[in-house]
């Protein structure tokens, strides 16, 4: 059984969304259980398949038993192992928070929504554990099909929003695919473990250069690396809570994840970081992500957009980290796609929440939340520390070494703008908890018991319960980094790195 | 250095953390709450002084809780001076806890189970502080301090509050982030290590402008020792109630500023080669001219805690005078001025509370004649300042007499002048309050001759902080013992 893990973890939720797209059909409430029950077999799978990792080292899965490079290889190293934990305990316990919403935003079209939902979760965890690069693009579009068909389903803007994030996708998934047509005419394979055999005599061919590029490019453009993130703002701001709670965690990381693959294991590090020459510009680029990212989220009034923006500035972190080309830095990116994923999704589930109670995001909508939304709002706090950077919560701790790389590198402008979005976060944030904790003004100079607080009034359980595990995973993730760094990322990141 | 592995420091950090949810479920019971609240700060005290004897023989405890980054761990490790600064925080919290419960009930404060909590997790903090034997776990417990502090600055969640809030993240925070966390890692890059040591663990590994950028980024970072000119938060935060501003701004989170401030200079450069590259005569005068603006511009204030305030700003720079001297006399000063000034600055702040329950009375004019109304609080704070002063028979004369004597051993005479100059101003900022609360004639008694004191649940507290002043002036063995210890010469 064990043996099958890479197999289940994508064929299960595959089925599964035929299946639910069937039951909807029958009876709208089985779709939630079946839901349940497939992404629940991929999250047992995945964490099998981490520890299977760590006690066996690489595991190479033949998919129907075809040898590469004619058949479809899964690797599933320390590297994917670890992020596919990541997107499917994030997508499970996502998908409980967010059952309520759903009910609630389009009790019609719960079927199709299950459906959408885990097919997209089936790409995502697809993209992650296959050694193909060809492969990876076919699951890419399966996750960003979904993706923009559960972001249209919002508001009235939604599915504008959608559309032009489906032009830009497309654009990047295009780019993508031209960078891997041209490793395939170079190399005459698409196997990843393959093409990175062949490659390093051709390094210094302009075609490997091009495609290299070509396919970076792609990538930033799905990840919405500044200045190639216009797409991003509207899309997850005007979506469904359910989908953007889904998407915002987890679609940037895993865009990330295929360009540290890409950067460490078809291509080398000595290839991306000296060959290339490129990476101070590029981590320079990653500082205007940042402060930008920033900026723009200061300009906001609106709880949901400014979060987005705060996605964008996160992904400067992540390329920043990952491009400073040494060991530090590696890590940090790393650490920082699981850390930030758990964040972003404690964050867009409050947001959630929010929601659901109160049919509006706008900061003046969020007056008196502490009183009304405790719970919810202490969960928020929580993630807030954590984006801000405060220990114990996981967000020091990335931050902690992607500065530690930035000195390392000595690149001080990298540092400081993590100083700066760690400020920025600052503000961004105690601006909200202030108008949560202190409008609508009482008065309570009066000095009397006699004023009567507003009655508390929280989300449903089944929305605050995965919220708070999202909250205390926050802190134990943080106090575990050390496992995670010695166990896990040090083995994904390839000895050559210093 | 012996050293020996015990729970006990873990157990003394979480003796107030672990209360927390007990306060929050017993919200309908205030006296049960209160109890516990008692009964944690109790056993908090008793777990710091049962490691006291162990201290002063001069063996340190040490325990490790996690190892979060390979290779840092956040560690405890209680030697002579963390003993001497929680021994210090936890008692005064028994006697602020009895005072709160005075304070907030008199004025019928709103939203008293938040104030117990925080305050509760602010404890925590505090002694965290004292006891961390690296610059990781120190800093994880300055930041808990300064959110923790938080919503106990913004209490009264009215617009004034917001805008102190404000301030006070502005500066506590944004210190921490933009100066301490670069200059932590850049150390942590260069040194390999974050503990602390006799010698601090920076010598020999930077050349001087690095070394001098660094201990700026540390002095200047910590901003909760109000060092000009990161000082103007602490006056904005005197919009909390007076018990938090007696025990945390007064005690314990300016305290904690000038320990860390404290613990960088000593474990982190190490004063030998401060002494070596002639960078303690800078930090000096940074804190020498804290000093005396602060008294000057508290000359000039009418609010009572506001002048209070300015007070303690100029009182923390002492502290760091002291040890940026970097004689051992002076060290010594600096350290036992922790204590010291922490009893008689929380009197102070209790009878300001006092008179507040009592009268509603904010203002230093308005308070002319106040002494024969409420004679019990005037001269406990005619003690409490004696003691700010620097003059016997208080705790403060001690710490003084080591500063004045560190200024001569390091042969430093500007702060020697800066030393006299400042008492003299102390002295005018305090006493003509407690001359005219006394000394006035009939027609200018703005009080009926009538004794009134606030309730005794303010009133004994300050009666105890004051009678422990005096009592230092006798018995300042232990403080004195523990920093001579802990400057180990």
């Amino acid at each position: 059984m064990s043996q099958q893990y890479p197999a289940l973890l994508v064929v299960v939720p595959l089925l599964s969304a035929l299946v639910i797209c069937g039951a909807g059909w029958v009876n709208k409430r089985l779709c939630f259980p079946i839901a349940v029950a497939a992404l629940g077999v991929a999250a047992y799978s995945c964490i099998g398949l981490l520890l299977r990792v760590l006690d066996e080292g690489v595991i190479v899965y033949k998919l129907g038993g075809w040898d590469p490079p004619m058949g479809i290889a899964y690797y599933v190293d320390h590297l994917n192992g670890l992020v596919l934990v990541v997107v499917s305990v994030v997508a499970l316990l996502n998908l409980i928070a967010s059952k309520k919403s759903i009910d609630q935003e389009f009790p019609d079209k719960i079927g199709p929504f299950y459906t959408l939902y885990v097919l997209m979760v089936t790409g995502l965890l697809g993209i992650v554990v296959t050694g193909d690069a060809f492969n990876l693009y076919v699951l890419l579009e399966i996750a960003a099909l979904t993706g923009y068909g559960l972001l249209a389903m919002g508001e009235d803007r939604a599915p504008l929003a959608a559309l032009n994030y489906l032009y830009m996708g497309t654009i990047g998934a295009c780019f993508y695919l031209l960078g891997v047509g041209y490793l395939y005419i170079v190399t005459g394979s698409l196997n990843m473990v393959d093409i990175a055999r062949i490659l390093p005599p051709l390094y210094q061919s302009k075609a490997v250069l091009g495609a290299f590029i070509i396919c970076m490019v792609g990538v930033w453009l799905k990840m919405a690396f500044f200045p190639l993130h216009a797409w991003l703002p509207n899309a997850y701001t005007y979506a469904p809570s359910a989908a953007s709670s889904l998407i915002a965690p987890l679609v940037t990381k895993v865009m990330i994840y295929v360009m540290i693959r890409l950067m460490l294991t078809v291509f080398t590090p000595e290839f991306a970081f000296t060959t290339l020459a490129v990476s101070d510009s590029i981590v320079w680029l990653a500082v205007i992500a940042i402060v930008m990212g920033a900026i723009l989220a200061l300009t906001e009034r609106n709880l949901k957009k400014m979060l987005t923006y705060i996605v964008v500035a996160e992904v400067g972190y992540m390329v920043g980290g990952a491009w400073l080309g040494n060991r530090a830095g590696m890590t940090g990116a790393i650490l920082h796609i699981v850390n930030d994923a758990l964040m972003t999704l404690c964050v867009f589930l409050v947001a959630g929440n929010i929601v659901y109670k109160l049919k509006g995001y706008a900061f003046d909508d969020l007056k008196g939340l502490y009183r009304k939304m405790p719970f919810t709002m202490t969960a928020f706090t929580v993630g807030v520390l954590s984006m801000i950077g405060v220990p114990p919560t996981c967000g020091f701790f990335s931050k902690w070494y992607l500065i530690l790389g930035a000195i390392r590198a000595e690149h001080w402008v990298f540092m400081g703008a993590l100083l700066f979005s760690s400020l920025v976060n600052a503000v961004l944030f105690f601006r909200i908890i202030e108008i949560a904790f202190f409008e609508p003004f009482t008065d309570h100079h009066a000095h009397g018991h006699d004023h009567q607080p507003e009655p508390i009034d929280e989300a449903p359980l089944s929305m605050v319960v995965p919220l708070w595990i999202v909250a205390a995973a926050l802190v134990i993730v943080g106090i575990y980094t050390s496992d995670i760094v010695t166990k896990i990322i040090q083995f994904a990141i390839p000895e050559g790195i210093l | 250095m012996e050293t020996i592995t015990s729970i006990k420091p873990l157990l003394a950090v979480l003796a107030s953390l672990l209360v927390v949810p007990i306060l929050v479920t017993s919200t309908r019971m205030p006296n049960v709450r209160e109890a516990w609240t008692f009964v944690a700060a109790t056993v908090k005290f008793l777990i710091v002084l049962s490691m006291l004897p162990t201290v002063l023989k001069g063996t340190e405890i040490v325990y490790t809780v996690a190892e979060v980054i390979p290779g840092l761990a956040i560690k405890f490790r209680v030697d002579a001076f963390g003993m001497l600064f929680a021994l210090v925080s936890s008692s005064l919290w028994i006697i602020t806890s009895a005072y709160s419960i005075g304070y907030m009930r008199g004025l019928k404060e709103h939203s008293q189970t938040r104030y117990f909590c925080y305050f509760a997790i602010c404890l925590s903090a505090t002694v965290g502080v004292a006891f961390s034997a690296n610059l990781l776990t120190l800093y994880l417990f300055y930041e808990m301090l300064s959110l923790a502090t938080y919503p106990l600055v913004t209490h009264h969640q009215d617009p004034e509050a917001r805008k102190s809030g404000r301030k006070y993240l502005l500066y506590i925070l944004g210190t921490s982030i933009a100066f301490v966390l670069p200059a932590m890692l850049i150390s942590y890059n260069l040194a390999g290590t974050l503990e602390f040591a006799k010698q601090g663990f920076l010598a020999g590994t930077a050349s001087k402008p690095l070394i001098l950028f660094l201990l700026i980024l540390l002095v200047f970072g910590f901003a909760k020792v109000a060092i000009m000119p990161f000082h103007s938060w602490l006056p904005a935060a005197m919009v909390a109630p007076t018990p938090v501003s007696a025990l945390l701004h007064a005690v314990a989170v300016v305290k904690v500023g000038a320990f860390s401030i404290l613990r960088m200079i000593t474990g982190v450069f190490g004063t030998d080669l401060l002494l070596d590259l002639h960078l303690g005569t800078l930090v000096c005068y940074a804190a020498a001219f804290t000093v005396i603006v602060a008294s000057l511009i508290a000359l000039t204030q009418d609010e009572l805690k506001r002048r209070l305030a300015f007070s303690t700003i100029g009182q923390l720079s002492y502290i760091i005078l002291g040890i940026a001297l970097l004689s051992p006399k002076g060290m010594i000063g600096g350290m036992t001025h922790i204590a010291m000034h922490a009893f008689g600055k929380i009197t102070l702040f209790f009878c300001a509370g006092a008179i507040a329950v009592a009268t509603g009375k904010k203002y230093v004019s308005q308070m002319v004649g106040i002494g024969k109304r409420m004679p019990v609080t005037m001269i406990a704070f005619f003690i409490g300042s004696l003691s700010v002063i620097g003059l016997p028979p208080t705790g403060g004369f001690f710490s003084k007499w080591y500063l004045v004597l560190g200024t001569l051993q390091a042969d430093q005479m500007p702060m020697l002048l800066v030393l006299l100059g400042s008492s003299l101003l102390n002295a005018a900022y305090f006493l003509p309050i407690v001359y005219k609360a006394f000394f006035c004639t009939p027609e200018e008694s703005m009080f009926e001759n009538k004794v009134e004191e606030a309730p005794i649940w303010c009133v004994a507290p300050l009666v105890v902080t004051a009678v422990c002043s005096i009592v230092l002036f006798f018995y300042p063995t232990v403080f004195l013992n523990l920093a001579t210890l802990a400057i180990g010469k």
